[in-house]
């Protein structure tokens, strides 16, 4: 103690008037730089480098980095708890940002929603929630029409299966789940009425023996075109690839890891959304509180499709796309029945890709054997 | 060659194949730390030391491209954080367990720090053996596809259980555990005894987790391990610190874990949070059904801090 200097009261007020006199500075100074500078964070669930979720809103970020006047920041592996509400504070507290792509579904409710009210002039835009009336102003919600891409994974599907049974590894039955497994069940259909779709639900996002166990018991029960809705479709991938399945990818281009068994993938293409989101912003213009996009509007795209298809599914495949192009294309439509036997549509009745009621699906259609519980 | 359709079949060979596939870091984790409680010490680290293990050797597996190299790095760091924990327990008063605690989330933030470069690329594989040559169902096939590490890992068990009953660092390494006065009066050096144990011990998890990246999965995620460290160690007091007990305890689990995704592929589809509880509802029945007031802890090293 002898060597340590005391703290004497004159010497630390003498400290603490510095260094609040420079803290004072910093924060005069700061609204200049803020003025021109928009600050963007974006904040993850898992690692942003999974092949998949994560990493396909990473691009969007990478994208939004290239711009001019903007400043980006990202956080991965932050839960949907407690900790994404700090990650939000310290983002706008500390480091002075304005808009948020907080980009993992349970971040919306009630993390958010109770956040917003709170910073009113941030800008708070989350993926996959349903921004509705009543909901802050300052919040909004963004999603794609991927089901519209697992359909096309669906066509290629149904031309490569031999089995007439395809596999779907799924994480938790939410509703942009069911229409994933939906859509490629019918989109297979659309190639052959008599295809089956086996669904096996993991539970977690992000689980990488279940999803290894998933996948080699569709194998084991004949399943030959493996797709999957978790974080991170790496496991699935090389797991169906030891199996000899066919992938569909999803998320993002997973043709690196499946090789010639990579038939198409539904990826999702933030970049150009995130870029006009941030443009706007930077315009002053409005982004609107619900935003909604498809193939058409550059929200999914598909991976190339891979060397298995062939001339008749790669026809198909494109003719299909090209009505989803045009806009208005109707996966589920009448006469369907849900696989516990209730009527969904009824003949003539269809959900066209924009329907706010497929946002809210809790039924698997029929040929699909799994169930929502 | 075209699948058979197997339909409920499906469900044991699912349970056999998993338990094949799924068991092997459990019984890697559990016969390390068979060892090291043997010892008298409890090293729940090992959690942190079978992710740390998974992610150097997917890197070393990578930048080598000899998945044996992978195997052996891995062993190596785990020996090291073993040894780290050995010797930090040697201080007076220094508890193992709040140690081990610290291990766990030390290994696990090392390993996703110095892991982030190594999620996206394609390591090599470790090899297997089909032992499925004589069925023309590829199912059967599939679900006898047997790890070396597998094969070594039974061996391993067999090995310490001989160890422990006829051997002099056997009877040294039961000494220590048992009674560290008696240890002292022997001029053994218990410290040094546990030290070495405990590295030993995380060297066997490291291995358990080069398995995680190098094979089932086979890659490397920050979500590889998801507890199965700390199930590894509970599982060493299920088996009563006996490690041909601990392999069959690990098959056991491994089949467990496979029980949820098979039920689902039969269309046994309602209730699958439950099926996947199947593992911790089983170790509860194993644990009360095998309990008795009399010998609750019987086999118990008498140095552990769980039994003093």
């Amino acid at each position: 103690m002898t060597t340590l200097k005391r703290l004497n009261r004159r010497h630390f007020l003498g400290t603490s008037a510095t260094a609040l006199g420079a803290a004072a500075l910093a924060g005069l100074a700061r609204p200049a730089i803020a003025a021109e500078d928009l600050t963007v964070g974006f904040i993850y669930v898992g690692p942003k480098d999974d092949f998949g979720y994560n990493q396909s809103h990473a691009e969007g970020a990478a994208a939004v980095k290239e711009m001019a006047g903007v400043t980006v920041l990202e956080e991965e592996n932050v839960p949907e708890s407690m900790d994404v509400q700090n990650t939000m504070e310290s983002m706008i507290n500390f480091d002075g940002a304005t808009l948020l792509f907080p980009t993992s579904f349970g971040y919306w409710n009630p993390h958010i929603l109770e956040l917003a009210p709170k910073y009113t002039d941030v800008r708070f835009e989350h993926c996959g929630g349903m921004w509705a009336e009543g909901d802050p102003a300052n919040a909004g919600s963004y999603f794609g029409y991927i089901g519209m891409g697992q359909y096309l994974n669906g066509i290629a599907a149904g031309h490569a299966t031999k089995s007439k049974k395809i596999g779907f590894v799924a994480a938790k039955p939410i509703p942009q789940v069911l229409n994933n497994i939906n859509s490629f069940l019918l989109g297979a259909r659309a190639v052959d009425p008599e295809i089956i779709c086996q669904v096996i639900f993991t539970g977690e996002w992000s689980l990488a023996v279940k999803e290894a166990e998933a996948t080699n018991a569709l194998a084991d029960q004949g399943c030959d075109v493996i797709t999957c809705h978790v974080d991170g479709p790496k496991v699935v991938c090389e797991t169906a690839v030891a199996r000899g399945a066919y992938v569909c990818g999803y998320h993002a281009d997973q043709s690196p890891l499946a090789g010639d068994l990579y038939l198409t993938g539904a990826e999702w293409n933030w970049a150009s959304v995130y870029t006009d989101m941030v443009a706007k912003t930077l315009a002053g213009e409005p982004i609107p509180n619900f935003v909604r996009g498809g193939l058409a509007d550059g929200f999914i795209k598909m991976s190339p499709l891979g060397p298995a298809v062939s001339d008749a599914g790669r026809a198909q495949f494109e003719a299909a796309r090209a009505e989803i192009m045009a806009g208005g294309f109707a996966v589920l439509k009448g006469p369907l029945m849900d696989n516990r036997g209730n009527v969904i549509a009824a003949d003539g009745e269809a959900f066209a890709e924009t329907d706010v009621k497929l946002e809210s699906m809790d039924y698997l259609v029929d040929g699909v054997l799994g169930s929502t519980s | 060659m075209e699948p058979v359709d197997i339909g409920l079949w499906g469900v044991p060979l699912a349970i056999l194949g998993g338990a094949i596939r799924v068991s092997t870091p459990f019984i890697f984790v559990s016969l390390g730390e068979c060892l090291t409680e043997r010892s008298g010490r409890i090293n729940l680290g090992l959690e942190g030391t079978l992710v740390f293990g998974a992610m150097s050797g997917y890197a070393a597996a990578y930048e080598t491209g000899s998945p044996f190299a992978g195997v052996l790095v891995a062993a190596v760091f785990g020996a090291m954080f073993g040894l780290l924990h050995g010797w930090l327990c040697s201080f007076r008063g220094v508890n193992d367990i709040a140690v081990g605690i610290a291990m766990m989330l030390f290994g696990m933030g090392l390993a996703f720090f110095f892991g982030k470069p190594y999620i996206q690329p394609v390591a090599p594989d470790l090899p297997a053996l089909s032992l499925g040559w004589w069925s023309d169902i590829p199912q059967v096939q599939a679900a006898l596809q047997v790890n070396v590490l597998f094969i070594a890992g039974g061996l391993l068990a067999l090995f310490m259980a001989w160890m422990f009953r006829s051997t002099r660092v056997g009877l040294t390494v039961r000494v220590v555990g048992d009674s560290t006065d008696a240890a002292r009066a022997m001029g053994l050096d218990p410290d040094r005894v546990r030290l070495l144990s405990t590295g030993v011990g995380g060297a066997l998890a490291g291995v358990g987790g080069a398995y995680l990246s190098l094979y089932y999965p086979g890659s490397w995620t920050e979500g590889v391990s998801s507890g199965q460290g700390l199930m590894a160690i509970a599982l060493v007091i299920f088996a009563r610190w006996n490690p041909v007990n601990c392999f069959w305890a690990a098959l056991l689990f491994g089949g467990a874990g496979a029980l949820g995704p098979a039920l689902q592929s039969v269309g046994v589809s309602e209730g699958y949070y439950l099926f996947f509880a199947a593992p911790y509802v089983l170790t509860l029945a194993l644990l009360v059904m095998t309990s008795s007031p009399d010998r609750a802890m019987q086999g118990a090293p008498s140095e552990l801090s769980l039994t003093k």
